[in-house]
């Protein structure tokens, strides 16, 4: 048996048929039925069960507010916990019922989501007759204008002005899910879930809008609330205005011999309503003793029976559960009626989510019969109004509704008023937790899980803080709303995420040479956002293997790498000396220009928090290096002291980490290769001393080279325009014999010379002391009083204590084993299952060392520069290795292989 | 259609609200989870039963009703390791010792690496952990992908997955069930539990406060436990206290309910996310700190949207899942990421318990116990020594950035 | 998302901006002669409250200039402070 009317439907294209499939079973549409209408219209009233009860469970409402009808999408890329009121159908759809869970896809969602952002005067959410009069206004006044609307079209006779207004932008199909401070509102637009395999491949599938507003206008209308009583959750208990609707949109009967049971003047007119469309109503039922006379005579010319004063107090299932009888109790007694529909109606809520979202108080209105806008949301900067009768609750019905929400049941019944179906939650949940001691209307949310579910609360909520207040013996207005948190609608992960997935996840930056790092296949090692050349393996090379040949290369003979991605930071100013000295702990100011310097930077708090090397360009231009994770930060706090607290001083900061490549050429031939690459340049020890820079052309480039090391090799890093970068590279790789290197032989070299790496070595708590460079701390400055940045910590007691962690190196007792990163040191010997074990420290780096012949690690051991030649027990996952303490610098400690 | 198992249900009584009486022996201020089992311990360890927690709003309706509800130990520093270890011993007997379901789940909690920094560093955590006795294991790519077979363990994402600790005994609890089983506990033991009572000042005398002044009239006070966690600094403020916190929104998320994919916790600081599947099967997830101070209980919405971009590159299958509900909580930072215990400054009869920032959760029935005791005894637990507040002056902090830069 | 009035280059979206907590609170004159609990007060205390909050905020991701704003932390309604471009 169709429940499809023959004509009708103001939503349907009868001219094109669809078949979807719930459970495999075939059911016929039209474009532009929704899962639910097409489910009723052939009469398949079984959508979904109760979570726990498995109580079979229909369609309810016809919108947000259904609280049962979820079904699990398995066509296209699937979906779970879809509401089946806003399932537009396509050919191919195929759902499956679930009860009350869904479950996730397999694999990977290659959907397109995309993210658009707007801006606007004035925002009008919901495209009713109210909303499109507050937009065509606004529009009046030549601003830019925004009309969302959760329909696929607006019907408003209006809605072709509107629509083509120059100043208007209508989106239909698009939900409003957030108001957020300072009227940023967030939007879901469907652009072809409707369209199935029809939808065109450049389109993206939803698009969440990020809309800025001066304004924001609510014309979002109401939501039905029904009416509870015991066994309501009957496939065939449906709310009238849905029933109603279901009619007039979809031209559907929702069922064939039905009461009607309401509390509110529209709940008498939607069953004129489905009266006239063919529906048997049996009886009309008012809990009000008065109602609007025009609406009674409406019923009476119709030979529609209504009772006032009356109460649906019970209904039968047939063997499947299904609606079959209804138990009415009027002023004569309890009557029996045989039906497939009850239609319910307790009022109709206004839509305040996005008003109570965005800050704004709500209030009981008697006159409404529910919860309405009260006083706005403080912020008066962003003003937000409502409008439309039926949100303001200014309906000037002509018989007020009544507040009602459910009849006496009794503790027996009590456990069958299901009042948030999906959770299986009902009066019997909130009177345990009333009897529990509860008084809240957040507590018994808490204890019953009543509006938790899918809907969160539209379809219920208002009726379970009526029902609470009952139960409380306290009226609706002491008990008050729980608070509506966003999203208004359920948000899919994946368009939250948009296009930020994969390689567009997190930027990915890449030196000038990438494109020769991947010609070459060279592993890449993530530091921060860039990719840089782990190591640089030959045919058939272990890492191990290749990073000492490339050790061996650096130490014996030359190599180069790519150092790129060292912070630069060019700073302008007849200042910058001064200002230098107050951030590193080093003296600047007496930089000459030629010349390079070293320099720690601390935190107020006098921990290391960045190195890197000063180079002095002319009198008042200057070049500093960072770390690779710092550059950004070290600019920022640069720029945060001279703005706030040194505005007096002349300088300015700019980065140029991206403007330059660095290659570093490191050995004891790197000399040799430079001067065969820059003939006129003069590289004897004597001419280009260590720590100085010279400008050169370097293989018909103009480089700036620095006689910087960072192995303690002779070793220069070469500068150079990005965009000559790659050529750069090119020409060093070509000048013979030169062994390319990466991070992981650039850190083996530092660390064999005792450099520690700020963010490795160093971990937030580690002071230059504690490194063993209060050497890079300028004694002058200490001596003249001067301070810079950290040095009122440095003095504290705390910073002095002996016993602090200091850098020092490790090497196994064996000469063999290797140290792992991250061992804990402890006493040697000590029994490690006698925990808690007693822990002095931890390694930071570890590796094989060719020019040690030893594996070596460094660490920060609690008092570690007095325990010089200590046995210690390095404890990696369980298992010892026995170390012995040494000085932080186990290679080349007097510095004599620098100058080659 | 498949039906699913109920949780267990609620005890048959709670709590009786109370109204407050003119005094008591300890005034415990902030109804939270941390304020309930300080009450608790108070009359179930040291016999001190005239007590009141007072709560401004709903009974655990702040961050207890707000936080992804995390429970671990794997602290790296010693001290940290003390007082969560303990906590966790605690969680191992807490419904026994409340006697109600709490929903404490030991299913493990993973902290995911996706650099040889994040490698190093958990490693070093590792390393500690179990030498302070405290389970905890590093696991490789492949392990990683076994516990949790939904966790993209290849080389496709952005940040591979590098390796992870894990602890074994860390997991999840219902915090609802665990803050009214402290209350319900409490209130048996004689404790008031006052809602809806607004502190709005203190009376005092000389070193001593003796009094509470709040929005349900005057009440006096032996000793004063201050438990309000975002929002300790007002309170203290009252009392002419700075605290060296600071507040900020924490948002966190839950999904619909799902078939169960997840069994373990999984937590990545590097691209900022952690999650569990919780007991009916929603994803309860966590965001990042919203950076500006806030105590609206909103946060800015790109937080999410960077907090899902994150999920679902590291779990695609969570592409299809929906954010249902969105919230905030009011975390209260402290300089070194460490929590505040002990006097109040100069009161003598007044102790602060706060600066917990995201790890207050996962605290609670080690610092209920511990805070206690030093409410009792008038003088700091051992484990609750190092957390003092002079430790700002002294610069002999506990700094736990390092391991915990972001919320969990 | 809030929206925050860069002085210099007009309302902006929050993501744009960096974050520096309490206005006012200047570098001491002269570290050295500080007490350690002093010195702390500089480094660690900062204001917390819940209402009207003087703040710093950096346009980072555009002029690069620091300035003050006025917000209520609990309600985020922001207004221009005066002294915008006095930074300390």
């Amino acid at each position: 048996m169709s429940s499809r009317l023959p004509t009708g439907g103001t939503r349907l294209d009868r001219s094109r048929p669809v078949t979807i499939s719930i459970d495999g079973q075939d059911v016929p549409a039209f474009v532009g039925d929704t899962l639910a209408s097409a489910l009723l219209g052939s009469d398949v009233r079984l959508v979904s069960a109760g979570i726990y009860s498995g109580r079979p469970r229909g369609v309810m409402g016809v919108g947000a507010e259904e609280s049962n009808a979820f079904v699990q999408v398995t066509s296209g890329p699937g979906e779970p916990m879809v509401r089946a009121t806003e399932l537009e159908v396509h050919e191919g759809l195929s759902v499956e019922r679930i009860a009350g869970r869904g479950w996730l896809p397999e694999g990977i969602d290659h959907t397109r989501y995309d993210k658009v952002w707007a801006h606007c005067e004035v925002l009008v959410v919901g495209g009713g007759e109210a909303g499109v009069t507050a937009a065509l206004e606004a529009a009046a006044r030549g601003v830019r204008v925004v009309v969302c609307d959760d329909r696929p079209a607006l019907t408003d006779a209006r809605a072709g002005e509107l629509v083509s207004h120059p100043d208007v932008r209508v989106l239909t199909r698009t939900t409003v899910v957030g108001a957020h401070d300072h009227h940023h509102l967030v939007a879901v637009e469907r652009r072809t879930d409707h369209l199935g395999d029809d939808a065109p491949p450049d389109v993206a599938r939803r698009r969440l809008w990020h809309v800025k507003a001066a304004e924001v206008v609510l014309a979002t209308g109401t939501q039905e609330r029904p009416l509870v009583f015991p066994d309501n959750d009957r496939p065939g208990v449906m709310l009238a205005g849905a029933a109603a609707t279901y009619v007039r949109r979809y031209g559907v009967l929702p069922g064939h011999r039905g009461v009607v049971w309401v509390a509110h003047d529209d709940g008498l007119a939607d069953a004129v309503a489905l009266a006239d469309a063919g529906v048997e109503l049996l009886v009309v039922a008012d809990v009000r003793t008065t109602v609007t006379p025009a609406l009674a005579d409406a019923l009476a010319e119709r030979g529609v029976p209504l009772v006032l004063g009356a109460e649906v107090v019970g209904t039968d299932g047939d063997d499947d559960g299904f609606l079959y009888r209804v138990h009415l109790r009027g002023p004569d007694g309890v009557v029996v009626h045989d039906v497939d529909l009850l239609a319910v109606s307790g009022g109709l809520n206004p839509a305040v989510q996005l008003w109570s979202q965005a800050g704004g108080k709500l209030a009981w209105s008697t006159e409404a019969a529910g919860f309405v806008p009260a006083a706005p949301p403080p912020d008066a900067a962003y003003p937000l109004s409502v409008v439309g009768s039926a949100l303001t609750g200014a309906t000037g019905a002509v018989t007020a509704p009544a507040t009602f929400f459910c009849g006496d049941v009794d503790d027996a019944d009590a456990a069958r008023v299901y009042l948030d179906p999906q959770r299986d939650a009902t009066l019997a949940d909130v009177r345990h937790a009333h009897l529990a001691g509860l008084t809240s209307v957040e507590h018994v949310k808490r204890f019953t899980t009543i509006g938790t579910a899918s809907d969160q609360g539209r379809g219920f909520g208002v009726l379970t803080v009526g029902v609470l207040a009952q139960v409380l013996g306290r009226p609706v207005t002491e008990v008050g709303t729980t608070t509506y948190r966003p999203p208004y609608t359920p948000l899919p992960f994946g368009l939250l995420a948009g296009r930020d997935r994969g390689a567009l996840s997190d930027p990915v930056r890449v030196t000038a040479m990438h494109d020769r790092h991947l010609a070459a296949g060279v592993p890449l090692e993530d530091v921060g956002q860039w990719k840089r050349p782990w190591y640089f393996p030959q045919r058939g090379e272990s890492m191990h293997d290749a990073v000492l040949r490339e050790c061996r290369a650096v130490r014996e003979d030359v190599g180069m790498m790519d150092a790129s991605t060292l912070g630069k930071i060019v700073c302008h100013g007849a200042d910058v000396g001064e200002m230098l000295d107050r951030v590193y702990t080093g003296l600047m100011s007496s930089l000459k220009v030629g010349k390079v310097r070293y320099g720690v930077m601390c935190s107020p708090d006098g921990m290391v928090a960045d190195d890197g090397t000063v180079a002095r360009l002319s009198d008042d231009e200057w070049l500093l290096t960072t770390t690779t994770g710092n550059a950004a930060s070290v600019l920022d706090t640069l720029e945060e002291w001279q703005q706030t607290e040194w505005p007096d001083l002349d300088a300015r900061f700019t980065s140029v980490t991206e403007q330059w490549a660095v290659v570093a050429l490191a050995g004891p031939r790197s000399r040799d290769v430079l001067a065969g690459l820059a003939p006129d340049l003069d590289v004897s020890a004597e001419g280009f001393a260590f720590m100085e820079w010279r400008d050169a052309t370097v293989a018909g480039l103009p480089v700036r080279v620095m006689r910087i090391s960072f192995s303690g090799e002779l070793a220069y890093e070469l500068h150079v325009p990005a965009a000559w970068g790659g050529a750069l590279w090119d020409a060093v790789a070509s000048a013979g014999g030169v062994t390319p290197y990466g991070t992981e032989t650039m850190h083996v070299l530092r660390a064999e010379k005792g450099y520690p790496i700020v963010g490795q070595d160093t971990d937030g708590t580690v002071t230059p002391v504690d490194l063993g460079m209060a050497w890079a701390i300028s004694p002058k400055k200490v001596r003249e009083g001067r301070d810079f940045v950290g040095a009122r910590s440095l003095v504290r007691d705390e910073s002095n204590r002996p016993d602090r962690r200091h850098l020092v190196g490790l090497v196994p007792v064996d000469g063999s084993t290797a140290i792992a990163e991250g061992s804990q040191l402890v006493d040697a010997g000590a029994d490690l299952a006698a925990v808690p074990v007693p822990m002095h420290g931890h390694v930071t780096s570890a590796y094989a060392s060719v020019a040690l012949g030893t594996p070596f690690a460094l660490a920060l051991l609690d008092g570690g520069r007095d325990r010089l030649g200590e046995e210690l027990d390095a404890v990696d996952l369980r298992v010892p290795v026995r170390v012995r303490v040494t000085e932080p610098v186990p290679y080349d400690p007097e510095g004599e292989r620098r100058d080659g | 259609m498949r039906t699913s198992e109920r949780l267990p249900g609620h005890p048959d009584f709670l709590w009786a609200t109370a109204d407050p009486k003119s005094s008591y022996d300890v005034v415990v201020v902030g109804g939270g989870g941390h304020g309930l089992a300080t009450a608790y311990y108070l009359a179930a360890n040291h016999g001190i039963t005239n007590v009141a927690v007072i709560e401004k709003g709903w009974l655990a309706g702040g961050n207890m009703a707000r936080n992804t509800t995390i429970i671990r130990s794997n602290y790296l520093w010693d001290e940290s390791a003390g007082i969560y270890e303990h906590s966790l011993g605690l969680w191992e007997g807490l419904e026994e010792e409340l006697d109600c379901e709490i929903l404490f789940s030991q299913r493990g909690v993973m902290n995911v690496a996706h650099s040889l920094g994040d490698v190093r560093e958990g490693r070093r955590r590792v390393n500690a952990n179990q030498l302070n006795g405290i389970d905890a294991q590093w696991l490789e790519p492949d392990e990683v992908g076994k516990l949790a077979p939904v966790l993209d363990v290849t080389d496709r994402p952005r940040y591979p997955v590098m390796g992870a600790t894990f602890q074994p005994r860390g997991g999840i609890a219902k915090h609802d069930y665990v803050a009214w089983g402290y209350a319900r506990a409490a209130a048996a033991l004689g404790v008031d539990i006052i809602q809806d009572c607004e502190v709005q000042g203190f009376e005092t005398d000389g070193d001593t406060v003796t009094a509470v002044k709040t929005s349900r009239g005057r009440i006096a006070c032996g000793r004063l436990a201050l438990c309000a966690a975002g929002h300790s600094g007002v309170l203290a403020s009252q009392l002419g206290v700075r605290l060296p916190v600071q507040s900020h929104p924490l948002q966190a998320l839950v999904s619909e309910l799902l078939d169960q994919v997840l069994d373990t916790v999984v937590m990545s600081n590097a691209v900022h996310v952690y999650v569990s599947q919780a007991h009916k099967g929603e994803l309860v997830m966590g965001a990042g700190v919203d950076a500006h101070l806030g105590y609206g209980q909103r946060g800015s919405f790109h937080v999410i949207e960077e907090q899902m971009a994150a999920a679902v590159e590291l779990f695609p299958v969570f592409a299809r899942a929906h954010v249902l509900r969105t919230w905030a909580g009011i975390v209260d930072v402290t300089p070194d990421a460490s929590p505040i215990v002990g006097h109040l400054a100069q009161w003598a009869n007044a102790y602060v318990n706060c600066g917990w920032g995201t790890g207050g959760f996962k605290a609670t029935p080690g610092i209920g116990s511990v805070f206690a005791d030093t409410v009792a005894h008038e003088a700091p637990h051992r484990l609750a020594e190092p957390y003092a507040l002079d430790r700002f002056v002294s610069g002999r902090l506990i700094d736990e950035h390092g391991a915990a830069a972001v919320a969990h | 998302m809030l929206t925050l009035p860069c002085p210099f280059c007009g309302p902006r979206d929050e993501t744009e901006f960096g974050y520096g907590g309490e206005a006012g609170v200047a570098y001491p004159e002269r570290p050295a002669d500080l007490d350690d609990a002093a010195w702390a007060e500089y480094l660690f205390l900062r204001a917390n409250p819940r209402g009207w909050f003087t703040e710093r905020w950096v346009h980072r991701a555009g002029c690069r200039q620091w300035f003050t704003v006025r917000r209520h932390t609990v309600t985020n309604e922001v207004v221009p402070d005066a002294a915008a471009q006095e930074v300390r």
